[in-house]
């Protein structure tokens, strides 16, 4: 049976309507989610006295929020009132040397170096991961010789790595390099343990050719460059992608607990000074910064899912 | 007509824990340029080994394959394979699926406008023209065989192999695209060697059909030429007695002579015993 619409544009104005209340059924349900949870987490708050006064609700996070951002401004004026009077004392006396401005780290601030040392962390797996993970998966001798060590490295936890890099760090690099020992210790926790997840699904998908496309270049008699070329590497980029995935998720968790040890000054070490801080406003500053972390690793997720539709030719990956 | 492609005693068996197991042995054939050969035999009776070997992507135990008085003895585009399941590169459109094997095959003896030239002619020739920039996840199966087959016929091969290539494809798709195959034969003269489970494709499409007895140790049991003028019209066919006297032997052949023991739940002991007493060389008569 043919089914015949008016006009086009009736066709078009039904898919949005479609669109539309999906989208709404979809972020009211969301929200309904959300107010649940916001309802127990107030009720339960306020039956929770602990050491450093009341346990915060959502109320008292909202006002550490404002706080936060408040306390943000304020050190982003002195900065630039810092700069303005070193301007027109450097007009007046030129002679005199230009110095940086050094204020407290703010929230936000901190934020950012966080996402800076998890992002040459996570950059520094990956350009490790890809390549051995190739080599590894193209080679079988290589793969025996080296699965056993990787499954014995991937589940060491972070905190057991990270004296090792502390000690090591610190007797191989300057305290007065350009970047700051606790900078370098985080990313490079980071890194550890992070690459695991890329390198073991490279390996997976370098060795998972379909034999049918390996076939085919057999067929085609393909050189070893080619092969890898055009067959290996292509039909293994959905199964890296996914690992990447894992190990972006896996460094930003891990990136918290090293700022926290290695009073790196990201977030991590945000929610420790103020747990060590104890004043009565820090559990609800600590409750911003979960927020924070969880809206960020969400982010980060999704930043990462969109560059794989948009790089990998296998479209038909889904949120998960 | 010369010798063209010659299999002589093939053989071949693979290791098992119970000892090696064989399963083709003794395969004779000797096949002219030009022709269009089809393999038939129930499942499991060695022919996508037979075709495999042919291919070079098997490497038989005995014997051996000879095309054009050179020994086989790797895989290479003059035998061009037209896969199952089409094996088209997913990451590749149409045309770059084609483009692949013909860079490959052609390079330094084309250049780049032949060559796309060429690539165009091989999708005009499966009427895949106006895809060629689509992914093979956007198009159908019976599309997707095509590209497969323009893919095989750009590598201009000697000789042509198809494993079931119309295996998986509904019954309208797949008389077109027999229909397509008979043509372009027709047209470039390929030595053709196809597998098929299908008794009216076999009779439809081939000079000889290549009758294979049950494994293990599968052979070729009959061999059968169709003496049918071309271009052959599957309407009028149909009513052709020489056609039904054709398909007739060869459904005698599968389910006759070379019936497949498989016992029913149901009083099935009885039957597969029976079978099993049946000498191998009654079979050939």
């Amino acid at each position: 049976m043919i089914i015949q619409l008016k006009n086009p544009s009736a066709a078009k104005v039904a898919h949005w309507q479609r669109k539309w209340r999906e989208l709404l059924r979809q972020s009211s349900l969301t929200l309904a989610g959300l107010t649940l949870f916001v309802l127990c987490w107030a009720t339960l708050a306020s039956q929770l006295q602990t050491s450093l006064g009341q346990f915060p609700g959502p109320g008292a996070v909202a006002g550490q929020l404002r706080a936060l951002v408040a306390e943000h401004q304020a050190e982003q004026a002195r900065e630039q009132a810092f700069y303005q009077r070193q301007q027109q004392r450097l007009a007046q006396q030129p002679e005199a040397v230009a110095r940086p401005y050094h204020g407290r780290p703010t929230f936000f601030s901190q934020i950012q170096t966080s996402l800076q040392t998890v992002l040459s962390g996570f950059l520094l797996a990956s350009l490790i991961a890809i390549p051995a993970g190739v080599l590894i998966g193209l080679s079988p001798l290589c793969y025996s010789a080296l699965n056993p060590l990787i499954q014995l490295l991937k589940p060491v936890s972070p905190l057991a790595w990270l004296p090792l890099i502390t000690i090591v760090v610190s007797a191989s690099y300057p305290a007065d390099g350009l970047l700051s020992r606790s900078y370098l210790v985080s990313a490079l926790t980071v890194a550890l343990c992070s690459l695991w997840p890329t390198l073991i699904n490279t390996i997976v998908g370098v060795s998972q050719v379909p034999a049918d496309l390996q076939n085919v270049s057999k067929v085609l008699r393909l050189n070893w460059y080619r092969h890898i070329r055009a067959i290996v590497l292509p039909s293994a980029v959905p199964m890296m992608f996914t690992g990447l995935r894992l190990s972006l998720g896996i460094a930003w968790m891990v990136l918290i607990a090293a700022e926290m040890l290695a009073q790196n000054p990201g977030l991590g070490k945000f929610v420790w000074d103020e747990f060590q801080n104890g004043s009565s406003d820090s559990l609800a500053r600590i409750c911003v910064a979960v927020a924070v972390i969880g809206l960020i690793g969400l982010l980060l997720d999704r930043l990462m899912l969109s560059l794989q539709q948009a790089l990998s030719w296998d479209k038909s990956v889904q949120l998960r | 007509m010369q010798k063209h492609l010659e299999l002589s005693q093939v053989g071949i068996s693979f290791p098992t824990s119970k000892g090696p197991f064989v399963a083709l042995q003794n395969v004779n054939l000797s096949i002219k340029k030009g022709e269009i050969i089809s393999l038939i035999g129930h499942s499991g009776c060695g022919k996508s080994t037979v075709l495999n070997i042919i291919a070079g992507l098997l490497k038989a135990t005995e014997g051996g394959v000879i095309l054009n008085h050179k020994e086989v003895n790797e895989p290479g585009p003059e035998r061009a394979v037209v896969f199952q399941h089409h094996s088209l590169l997913p990451w590749l459109s149409v045309y770059q699926n084609v483009e692949l094997a013909v860079r490959q095959v052609f390079a330094g003896k084309m250049h780049k406008a032949q060559m796309q030239d060429w690539i165009e002619h091989n999708l005009a020739l499966v009427q895949m023209s106006h895809a060629r920039d689509k992914k093979p996840a956007e198009i159908s199966g019976g599309m997707k065989q095509r590209v497969g087959i323009a893919r095989a016929l750009a590598m201009q091969p000697q000789v042509l192999l198809m494993d079931e290539p119309f295996g998986a494809l509904d019954a309208l798709t797949r008389a077109h695209l027999q229909d397509s195959v008979q043509q372009i034969q027709a047209e470039l003269g390929n030595t053709v060697i196809m597998i098929t489970h299908d008794v009216d494709e076999a009779v439809l499409l081939s000079d000889r059909i290549v009758m294979m007895t049950n494994g293990p140790a599968a052979t070729v049991g009959e061999i059968l030429s169709i003496d049918l003028p071309r271009p052959r019209d599957r309407l009028a066919l149909a009513d052709c007695p020489k056609y039904n006297h054709y398909r007739h032997q060869v459904l005698s052949f599968l389910y006759e002579k070379q019936r497949k023991v498989e016992p029913l739940p149901l009083g099935g002991a009885k039957s597969a015993s029976d079978n099993k007493a049946l000498p191998p060389q009654g079979v050939r008569a």
